[in-house]
């Protein structure tokens, strides 16, 4: 093996994010233990820890519980269950992989809308003897809720239907109305048997029929890049660094898009405008060369920029170019997911954290919730744990945000209680509200600095008003 | 205009993480150990706040039985890089005498690394704790959030953690509670050897092999390092060409047998390794679960 050659191409390597969804019975810890296993992830003093565990907790007889190389914490092992996100990383020629493990049971779906934020693609585990069951429809809701645009329908235990050509293509074209339905850009059908690892790493010799790729080398070589030229530049501002008089720099990892110097920027919500003066790439800066520049950067870069002016600009701000403003508001319509064993309530201030910024809102009204098992709306008034609605959240101060559907980051936010200080709730914007998008004339009228003075000092102390920012 | 390579990714994930704890907390530090993981994280620190210093001090806690080299090496990068370090040893297991040849990983452990730790963050007041800990070192840190809450005495709830989204952390908490922050999680060994390698960043020679002396103890080699060493086993010393793949408390830390002396040597070896990093550390094979029990009790 030549060492160097081999640096040199693992330099040059990309990373996928991938969650699988699946319940207990699914065999999904035993996929990811059978990944894991199969692309020789596992070492020996590992294999040897799980042997003498398999013995202990397994619950696969004589075999080696792949199942145990994944599952975590010791309570969890003792049950025999996954009961949060775990992450795993493993590495091929191509890429390297993280994967999100998350539980499937219905009252796991906060874990699994936590496994899926992150994710690029996701693995969906459909037993072959069962079909398409409701956790299958819940799955699928879930990861095409959290914008996930590849789904690899993955048909397990094929051993167990005689690896028979009909269970696979009915399942594949019952699933394919699914993901009509749900509006689903990108579905991959793969029939396999984890336990065996029949289409796993190496194609099944039992299913000769099966052409496409197996599992790995699907993940290996699918697409998954975006148009960066074509995307707006977003940047929040997360941190101001401000080492002596001379240096003001503003720093962040691009949210979208791409900057050069001297482009036009506006920062949000102060709508004032400058140029960019410098742009200083993190990840070129080193030890002997701490004041490295560039001439543009792109997504996910982290850098600091300085600006022409000195315009006041600060943590929770956004930067965007001038010419490609996204809009700006506070009251808006949100897919909301609770997380908390205590229900949302409709008349209490929560912290919303959407990017860098920290604002105070409330969920005013609860337009409907969603039975995430047959997609049927239902009135409600209330909000209990796992349970996904659409709200209309209103802020003590206007965003400027783009919706989740075009960019994930500026799109979604978390939810903080501000007593207990846990996160209760993940939320996507999904635009204006309707409310809004009437009165819209009337922000448009000019005020003097006392009354400007006069409504933040409102929106600032008795927030429990609902007074809307000018 | 490209993807960004994984190696480029994982670095502006780990910037954007220290950058959130720089801008959300009062009092952060950020754990300096002296070893590879935590010469990454101070070349990321760096990176993150340039053209300024470092908006944190590091603190080390000194075990007192760690690597002489690696007392060495931390004096050395304080001067080149001029960041402030805060160093504590607890005073009691001083008093006491604490000895992992007499006293026993476990309790040298958790006197002088675990209750030190709390003692050293105490002091300090710290609201939030940045480490060098990786989600593929242990199984129970696989679960492990990047913003980890601890309550006032330090302990970890495994079952009651807060759900992590996006990139979107929650950094709120009370008067004595503080946040664990992990900005390297998602990196593995692989990952920080091949980004040491890229970026040129400097590591203890202790990584390197070399002939160094060594006794075989409780089914390690451990170096011979100072003079408290018991006699019976130094007596047992012999030279060989060996290396270490972490740094810790010398009496605690194995070495295995090698030849690589450059680090593409290293990285070779590595890929052709069958054994996980942790396997030289003596403390986390004590029992099943036994780092999850650690980090209950406060360790990291």
């Amino acid at each position: 093996m030549d060492i160097t050659n081999y640096l040199k191409e693992h330099e040059d390597k990309d990373m996928l994010r991938f969650l699988t969804c699946g319940s207990v019975d699914d065999g999904k810890s035993t996929l990811i233990g059978r990944l894991l296993y199969d692309a020789k992830m596992i070492l020996d003093d590992q294999l040897a820890a799980v042997e003498s565990e398999s013995k202990k907790y397994g619950t696969t007889g004589e075999k080696i519980d792949m199942a145990l190389f994944v599952d975590g914490l010791q309570s969890e092992r003792e049950q025999g269950i996954t009961i949060d996100v775990a992450y795993r990383f493993f590495t091929t020629e191509n890429r390297k992989f993280i994967i999100a493990d998350t539980p499937g049971h219905e009252q796991y779906t906060r874990n699994m809308v936590t496994g899926a934020s992150t994710a690029d693609v996701a693995i969906i585990l459909i037993d072959a003897r069962k079909g398409i069951l409701s956790q299958t429809r819940r799955h699928s809701y879930i990861v095409s809720l959290l914008g996930i645009e590849h789904i690899i329908v993955a048909i397990n235990k094929m051993d167990l239907v005689d690896y028979n050509q009909e269970v696979f293509g009915k399942i594949s074209q019952d699933y394919v109305q699914l993901a009509n339905e749900l509006k689903i850009k990108n579905t991959y059908y793969i029939p396999l048997s984890a336990l065996d690892g029949d289409n796993v790493v190496d194609r099944s010799e039992n299913m000769p029929w099966f052409s496409e790729k197996p599992l790995l080398s699907l993940l290996d070589t699918m697409d998954i890049s975006k148009k960066i030229k074509e995307e707006k530049f977003r940047f929040p501002v997360q941190y101001v660094n401000r080492p002596n008089l001379d240096f003001r720099g503003f720093c962040g990892t691009i949210a979208a898009g791409s900057v050069k110097v001297g482009d036009k920027i506006t920062v949000l919500p102060s709508q004032k405008s400058t140029r960019v003066k410098s742009i200083i790439n993190s990840g070129d800066i080193t030890e002997r060369n701490c004041k490295s520049l560039s001439k543009e950067a792109f997504v996910p870069m982290a850098i600091t920029i300085t600006t022409e002016d000195e315009v006041d600009i600060s943590r929770g701000d956004m930067i965007v170019h001038s010419d490609a403003l996204p809009s700006l508001s506070n009251s808006l319509d949100v897919m909301l997911v609770w997380m908390d064993e205590s229900e949302m309530d409709t008349e209490k201030n929560y912290d919303i954290k959407r990017a860098t910024s920290v604002i105070s809102g409330i969920f005013e009204a609860i337009n409907y919730k969603v039975d995430i098992n047959t997609y049927e709306k239902d009135e409600v008034k209330s909000l209990a744990l796992n349970d996904i609605s659409s709200c209309r959240l209103l802020l003590t101060h206007p965003i400027a945000f783009d919706t989740y559907r075009q960019n994930r980051e500026t799109g979604s936010f978390i939810v903080v209680d501000r007593i207990t200080n846990n996160t209760v709730g993940a939320g996507m914007i999904m635009g204006l509200t309707q409310k809004y998008e009437d009165t819209d004339m009337e922000l448009s009228r000019e005020y003097t600095n006392e009354e400007k003075a006069l409504n933040q000092y409102v929106r600032d102390n008795f927030p429990e008003w609902n007074c809307r920012a000018i | 205009m490209n993807q960004l390579s994984h190696l480029k990714q994982l670095e502006a994930e780990s910037i954007y993480i220290l950058r959130e704890v720089a801008a959300e907390f009062d009092n952060p530090v950020m754990m300096y150990s002296v070893g590879k993981d935590s010469s990454v994280m101070l070349h990321l620190a760096m990176k993150a706040f340039a053209p300024s210093k470092l908006p944190f001090p590091l603190l080390h806690v000194d075990t007192l039985w760690k690597f002489k080299e690696m007392i060495e090496f931390r004096d050395k990068k304080v001067k080149e890089l001029g960041f402030d370090l805060v160093v504590h040893s607890n005073q009691e297991g001083i008093d006491m005498d604490i000895s992992p040849f007499e006293h026993g990983s476990k309790v040298h452990t958790d006197i002088m690394k675990t209750e030190a730790l709390k003692q050293a963050l105490n002091k300090g007041k710290y609201d939030a704790v940045i480490g060098g800990a990786r989600r593929d070192e242990e199984k129970s840190r696989a679960k492990e959030r990047i913003f980890s809450f601890r309550d006032k005495y330090h302990r970890w709830d495994p079952k009651n953690q807060r759900p992590e989204l996006w990139s979107i952390y929650n950094t709120s908490i009370e008067k004595g509670e503080s946040v664990r922050v992990f900005p390297i999680s998602n990196w593995t060994e692989l990952d920080i050897w091949q980004y040491i390698y890229q970026e040129g960043i400097d590591i203890p020679s202790l990584y390197f092999a070399k002939e160094r002396e060594v006794v075989e103890y409780e089914g390690i080699k451990v170096m011979v390092d100072d003079e408290r060493m018991p006699v019976n086993l130094r007596k047992t010393a012999k030279k060989e060409m060996v290396r270490f793949r972490t740094l810790g408390c010398y009496p605690l830390t194995g070495a295995i047998n090698s030849t690589a002396t450059t680090l593409t040597q290293i990285i070779k070896e590595m890929l052709l390794s069958t054994s996980s990093e942790r396997e030289g550390r003596l403390i986390d094979k004590d029992q099943i679960g036994a780092m999850e029990l650690k980090k209950k009790e406060g360790y990291f």
